[in-house]
């Protein structure tokens, strides 16, 4: 049975490989083949996960060696992949919502010419994406952190014919690469001093290790998920990497590759747990970015910008109960697993909407949209109620255990952690239902685009719905299902351990505050929205309002603490280059060049000159042969 | 006086007939068996005939001559069976079967471009070569132009390269002075003739075999004179007796004790037979017919000349200096230093200001027998294995890079000159990337075989303490690299010249020749491990 491990990730990137080597041949069945293997892969993860469920908790971790990739004296990588809890709860979530994406992207991408290459880049995230949550090997994980980031690049830039989708893609990859440097640092560190990098290894030996070590491996895995998670300060790219077609959207930048922050806190636990310290910037990142991005969030009139505000502020979530250590990894997995569900489903029902808009973004173009698409505003609507966690969807359970966690950290750090997620919910329940009615309600504000057509808003073919009526029954059931008999925190408890804080609130009373919170936010909104007409040129708005509108000058501030001293020290380097460096290596080669050509007076063509060089040549050569001996 | 008369007189009534080990030799009999096949197919088959019966000998005598090779070292002669031949007359080991291999798949290459007749004109019906028509016939006279017109061609060249061949083979495997010095004339004398059998620019062909004749004459009277300087120091010419004589274990006869045994003859000696290898291999200041000859013989002689010849010279040369010279160490380390410097720079700089692409790998062959000076001065085992890699991987590069050149036509013929090689990779994208994979490897770039053998001479001259020298050596690499990747940059990024050359398209001997060139260009760069191993395992000199 392990041994289909590894076929999990060959089977998309075999995928990949066809339609990318395969050329015109797979043009008009390639969207099949790259759907077929991205089922069979997600049919495989239920064969293993099933087969899991056979064994009792202390066997369920399973490893697979498959070859040694490196091996130079004593660095040593393996190719093997370790299969466990953590593991395949995230090989289900992509392989699953990665398939309902892939069939939705063949109604999405249909009349796209070039269709067979989109599917090929969704399979090669795919393989990537497994390669990084199988790798039993931090190096080795590294890799499909790389090729996740590279189908990033390539999606978000599918349109590159719109330079603001070439840029985005440059900017994502950029700022990634920030953050993918602070994971090999980790790496090396770890090698500095454990002599290894597997995660046995580096786990077993961890406790030997100093505090001050520890910490700074941990900061520097900290700064990959930051950049791989959109987390402060590596936030600034989610938002312009909406310019990638909206499943990719829905796939990539809300329910998975974002996510795989979370997933390397989460797997480097026993890093985590022996730095206190970076635990607390971990929890501080958290709980500025659930703010930073709802705040952003509330500001957008892009659709998807909304929406990728969101994304942030709820893996802000995450990546917050991942840094209050045991007492929050697994309701951090478990808000990943249902946010993966209903994010997905609130982006594929965006990109209905855009589909039946003309591709328009804007909400403020939208309104009274629900009688068109019916089956688009329920399936939104229930992902809707499920991230402002209505009580009984899947929202509900999973952030309100965050909640409680913060509150549960204890001491005044959990005070005001525990506001700050209150107030995240409030803000999130004030955003999301500015979407909503923005979208769904109110009078219509339909413009005709660029070339005239005036918008025919109707319902997307059921290829594209049937993926959005999954993930809704997902975003309805999943939470309920993974807090029955708290069910999901046992499953992962052998992963990530499992602590109970002491909380100063008790459950119902937070369950409470929440439910009040997110009412606030929700008739607030509607106050706003709801109940008045909305203008469709967006108001001057307040100073706040103005700076979240530019995403709370994440630009400006990069632009004026990054990129101008960047430039001003890469000018600089240059002229350094030009004057100092090429001018002396332009100087040694015009030296060498006329060398060169006195040299060259030598070569006359006469024998007799070529005979006189050899008969001083010899004279030397005897002269220094017997001088030598005499010295 | 009294001693002669008494040889003469009879107490040893017969003389002892000398024992050869004709299985051992074969190798070189078998050589100069087919070209004594060869002379005789040239007087008596008709001219028809010549070209496809002197092919099919010299090939199989070159087949022949390596599979005898790979049995000998199979047989365990290069290893545990190494010994003396021939009454010590012939040595056969490790560094001789290993170069005695590498010469004859060299030769093999070369004769294929030597065969090709698809480049040239057809003349009167006949496909000729790029060989003279007529060698005897003076340039411009009317015999000439009747034998051009009546489109005759020189077989005698296939003949002629296997006598070389032989003599090749004979020279690093010599053990004695006197048979070095006749195997040297043996393979200089045809090389000579082939200088000047070029069917284009016959007066720069035959000029340059002159000024290889008189120079080459002129070395081996130093060789010579050499010989007979140490013959008086040590009373033997074997490279052995000489060894233990400077190093005195054995006495010497007490007849010639007056004379015997003066460090001044045995270093004057030593210092003029290394003038006459030294100038084989084409090193500073020894070096100056190298750019000449190489420009004016025809293109394939040369390539021959390029990497057999430097194989040959260099096997002798690691032998006289491992076998006879071990204990001068301290007098010939030091000079060979100045002289190895001296060839890497002088190579490297002069190629920077050459603009015809013959002469640019003649000066570029010079400063690569500066490189391989650098192993023999490292003076240990590592030194010699890395040696005789190099020279594997540097033949191999050479014969593919001149048979490129043959390809490169104009109406006058061969179009040497860089300027216009000028976009060719522009009109034959794969023909310049095969030569911007041989010039890549004459640069020592990773992955391929110049980089390997490279690395391994330099890394043997730091062990054995020259890294002085591997200092200037990879300093001049850079300077190399310079004219190597500008005749790249000439091709891939220079606009084509208006009526510039054509590609001829070649037969399937020369596509042979140069596939063979990639190839273990690329094998020797990429799994370079067996042959690295396979040249160290072969890297013991048998006294």
């Amino acid at each position: 049975m392990n041994s289909l491990i590894p076929l999990l990730v060959a089977a998309p990137l075999l995928g990949a490989t066809l339609l990318l080597l395969g050329g015109r041949l797979f043009d008009r069945y390639g969207h099949w083949l790259g759907t077929a293997l991205a089922a069979t892969s997600f049919g495989l993860g239920l064969a293993l996960f099933s087969d899991m469920l056979g064994r009792d908790a202390e066997h369920r971790s399973v490893s697979q060696y498959l070859y040694t990739w490196i091996e130079v004296g004593d660095f040593k990588a393996d190719v093997a992949f370790q299969l466990d809890q953590l593991s395949v709860t995230f090989v289900l979530l992509i392989t699953g919502v990665g398939t309902l994406i892939h069939i939705y992207s063949m109604g999405y991408m249909a009349h796209d010419p070039r269709r067979r290459r989109f599917f090929a880049y969704l399979n090669l995230f795919l393989a990537a994406m497994l390669l990084l949550v199988l790798a039993d090997n931090y190096l080795l994980l590294y890799a499909g952190w790389e090729g996740v980031g590279l189908a990033s690049y390539l999606l978000i830039g599918f349109w590159q014919h719109k330079p603001s989708a070439a840029v985005a893609a440059k900017k994502a990859f950029l700022v990634n690469r920030v953050g993918d440097l602070g994971l090999s640092i980790a790496i090396m560190l770890m090698f500095v001093e454990f002599g290894d990098f597997t995660f046995s290894g580096v786990f077993g030996a961890a406790d030997q290790a100093s505090e001050g070590k520890l910490t700074a491996i941990a900061l520097m895995l900290l700064l990959a998920a930051c950049g791989k998670s959109a987390q402060v300060p590596l936030q600034s790219w989610l938002g312009d990497a909406m310019e990638g077609p909206t499943p990719v959207s829905a796939l990539i930048h809300a329910a998975t590759m974002v996510t795989a922050g979370v997933y390397l806190i989460t797997r480097s636990s026993v890093i985590f747990n022996l730095a206190p310290d970076a635990q607390t910037v971990v929890v501080v990142v958290g709980a500025v970015t659930l703010l930073f991005g709802a705040i952003v969030g509330c500001a957008k009139d892009d659709i998807k910008k909304a929406l990728a505000g969101s994304t942030m502020s709820q893996i802000g979530y995450m990546v917050l109960a991942a840094g209050l250590g045991p007492i929050g990894y697994a309701f951090a997995i478990m808000h990943l697993v249902t946010h993966g569900f209903f994010k997905a489903g609130l982006f594929l029902g965006a990109g209905s909407v855009m589909h039946g808009m003309n591709d328009e973004v804007n909400m403020r173009h939208y309104g009274g949209l629900r009688k068109y698409m019916p089956v688009t505003f329920v399936t939104f609507g229930l992902g809707y109620l499920a991230i402002i966690g209505f009580p009984g969807l899947s929202g509900f359970f999973s952030k309100d255990q965050i909640i409680e966690a913060a509150f549960a950290k204890g001491g005044t750090e959990g005070w005001i952690l525990g506001v700050c997620t209150l107030v995240g919910a409030a803000v999130t329940a004030f955003y999301m239902t500015r979407v909503m009615l923005l979208t769904f309600f109110g009078e219509k504000r339909w413009q005709t685009d660029d070339e005239g057509h005036e918008p025919h808003p109707h319902e997307s073919p059921a290829v594209m719905t049937l993926p959005m009526v999954v993930l809704a029954f997902g975003s309805v059931f999943a939470g309920g299902l993974f807090a029955w008999n708290e069910s999901f925190v046992d499953w992962l408890e052998p992963v990530t351990g499992l602590a109970h804080g002491d909380s100063p609130l008790n459950a119902t009373t937070v369950t409470l505050l929440t439910s009040v919170c997110v009412l606030a936010g929700v008739l607030l909104s509607w106050l706003m929205y709801g109940r008045s007409s909305v203008p469709v040129v967006p108001p001057v708005g307040s100073l706040l309002t103005r700076a979240a509108r530019r995403d709370l000058l994440q630009d400006d501030f990069n632009h004026a603490v990054l990129v101008r001293p960047g430039s001003a020290l890469a000018a600089s380097l240059v002229y350094l280059d030009s004057k100092a460096v090429d001018g002396f290596v332009n100087g040694l080669a015009a030296a060498i060049g006329g060398i060169s050509g006195r040299l060259r007076r030598i070569q006359t063509g006469y024998v007799r000159t070529y005979a006189l060089s050899m008969f001083g040549g010899t004279l030397v050569l005897v002269a220094t042969t017997l001088l030598m001996r005499s010295v | 006086m009294s001693g002669w008369l008494a040889a003469a007189g009879g107490n040893s009534p017969s003389i002892p007939a000398p024992h050869i080990e004709y299985g051992q030799l074969s190798p070189m009999l078998i050589v100069f068996g087919a070209a004594l096949l060869g002379v005789l197919a040239e007087a008596f088959l008709p001219r028809r005939a010549r070209y496809g019966a002197q092919l099919t000998i010299a090939l199989l005598g070159l087949a022949a001559s390596f599979g005898a090779v790979v049995v000998l070292a199979a047989q365990g002669h290069a290893t545990t069976e190494a010994g003396l031949l021939a009454m010590g007359a012939v040595a056969i080991d490790g560094p001789a079967l290993f170069l005695q291999g590498l010469i004859v798949l060299s030769a093999a290459v070369a004769v294929l471009t030597y065969a090709e007749r698809r480049l040239e004109p057809r003349l009167n019906g006949n496909a000729v070569d790029a060989f003279a028509p007529q060698g005897a016939a003076v340039p411009g006279s009317e015999q000439e132009r009747e034998a051009t017109r009546a489109g005759f061609a020189s077989t005698e060249v296939f003949p002629l390269t296997l006598f070389a061949v032989g003599g090749m083979l004979l020279f690093p495997a010599a053990n004695d002075l006197l048979t070095m010095f006749v195997a040297l004339e043996v393979f200089s004398l045809p090389l000579y003739l082939l200088c000047a059998l070029a069917r284009r620019r016959r007066l720069l062909s035959q000029e340059a075999a002159v000024k290889y004749f008189l120079l080459g004459a002129f070395a081996s009277a130093f060789f010579l004179f050499g010989t007979a300087l140490l013959y008086g120091y040590a009373g033997t010419v074997s490279l052995g007796g000489i060894a233990d004589v400077v190093s005195g274990v054995a006495q010497v006869t007490p007849a010639l004790a007056g004379s015997t045994q003066n460090d001044a003859l045995l270093l004057i000696g030593l210092a003029m037979i290394s003038v006459g290898l030294l100038f084989k291999v084409g090193a500073v200041p020894f070096h100056s017919w190298t750019p000449d000859v190489y420009q004016g013989a025809p293109t394939p002689v040369t390539g021959f000349m390029a990497a057999a010849t430097k194989t040959a010279a260099f096997g002798a040369f690691l032998r006289l200096f491992y076998v006879a010279f071990p204990g001068l160490r301290w007098d010939w380390r030091p000079v060979m230093w100045g002289v190895a410097i001296l060839t890497m720079v002088v190579g490297a700089v002069l190629a920077v200001t050459q603009q015809d692409v013959k002469r640019l790998l003649a000066y570029s062959s010079i400063a690569h027998a500066g490189f391989i000076l650098t192993g023999v001065i490292a003076s240990n085992k590592q030194g010699i294995g890395a040696v005789l890699f190099y020279l594997a991987a540097y033949s191999f590069v050479t014969l593919g890079a001149f048979a490129v050149v043959t390809l490169v036509r104009d109406s006058k013929g061969e179009a040497t000159h860089l300027s216009s090689w000028a976009g060719l990779g522009r009109r034959s994208p794969l023909l310049a990337a095969v030569f911007a994979l041989f010039l890549l490897a004459f640069a020592g770039i990773p992955l391929t075989s110049g980089f390997t053998g490279k690395f391994a001479v330099f890394q043997a001259a730091a062990a054995g303490g020259a890294t002085p020298l591997v200092i200037v050596g990879v300093l001049s690499s850079a300077v190399a690299a310079f004219f190597y990747i500008r005749v790249i940059v000439l091709m891939f990024f220079s606009d084509p010249r208006p009526g510039g050359p054509a590609v001829a398209v070649p037969s399937v001997l020369t596509r042979t020749a140069i596939a063979i060139g990639v190839l273990v260009t690329l094998v020797l760069g990429l799994a370079p491990q067996y042959f690295l191993d396979l040249a160290t395992s072969a890297s013991v000199f048998t006294r």
